[in-house]
């Protein structure tokens, strides 16, 4: 696997969300991703970088395109906090549940929307959430 | 700071989004149109998305609010123009859309809240007539 380019962009603000957005929307468009699959991206993009915002108060988004071989090239990111993590991983990917006032579909909502989707977490430490999507796929 | 403006058309309240959404700014929005709807005894609400690239859970958390708290002060809401791309989005993200009518653009939403308030006038004339007769 090949990464072509990396960005890393600090979140911690709200406004943030809107710049990050921009720049993946200019990732999948430079190699030229389909509208679905760059809509169902900048979804998964946008419920991650909320929780961010929302449970660790900021972090930081690597952003990357990367090539696995001529034919399959795609976008991931990884999402990274020094946030209160997760205690049970398997709980929180379950549909709407919550420890907020949200309908708890975050982030099995962003694991149906990308190809391949990893999180790790440690309690007290933070977490880091991967997501790649496919240009095709 | 940005907002989002609502226009008022006779009975109607009519926001077109044509900015990118971030929460807080969703947040007001939906605060400034239940206030509306109060000033001005609105019967109806439409709002267009067609400039919006992505609905995610919590956007289409505050549509969907907008949607009860509009119906509970007696106007109906209407979302229109949803990008197809936006809709196999929020289906597979798993969102339910409950209580928000929708229509394909801005004509036929003002042909839906035009109905909707017909058939309210209709019930409501209906049963005063039943009244009286009794």
């Amino acid at each position: 696997m090949v990464v072509l380019n990396k960005e890393i962009i600090n979140i911690e603000r709200e406004q943030d969300v809107v710049f990050f957005r921009n720049r993946v929307n200019d990732y999948a468009d430079k190699i030229k991703m389909g509208l679905v699959n760059k809509t169902k991206l900048l979804t998964a993009a946008s419920e991650l970088v909320r929780n961010m915002l929302n449970y660790a108060k900021g972090g930081k988004v690597q952003c990357e395109i990367i090539s696995v071989s001529t034919l399959q090239t795609g976008i991931r990111l990884i999402f990274i906090d020094r946030g209160p993590g997760i205690d049970d991983i398997s709980k929180a990917m379950q549909d709407g549940y919550t420890t907020g006032k949200t309908l708890g579909l975050g982030l099995p909502g962003a694991r149906r929307l990308v190809n391949i989707f990893d999180i790790k977490s440690q309690p007290g430490v933070g977490t880091t959430v991967t997501i790649t999507k496919w240009k095709n796929g | 700071m940005d907002k989002i403006p609502i226009l008022k058309m006779g009975e109607y309240l009519l926001v077109t989004i044509q900015i990118d959404l971030y929460d807080r700014l969703a947040l007001n929005l939906e605060n400034d149109l239940v206030n509306m709807i109060s000033k001005y005894s609105s019967k109806g609400v439409l709002i267009d998305i067609s400039a919006v690239n992505i609905v995610d859970s919590f956007m289409g958390r505050i549509l969907g609010n907008i949607a009860q708290m509009s119906k509970i002060l007696d106007a109906h809401t209407v979302v229109v123009g949803m990008q197809p791309a936006v809709a196999i989005t929020l289906i597979e993200l798993g969102l339910p859309m409950n209580g928000v009518h929708t229509a394909l653009n801005v004509e036929k939403g003002m042909d839906l809240l035009q109905k909707k308030l017909l058939f309210d006038t209709e019930v409501i004339t209906e049963e005063e007539e039943d009244g009286s007769t009794e």
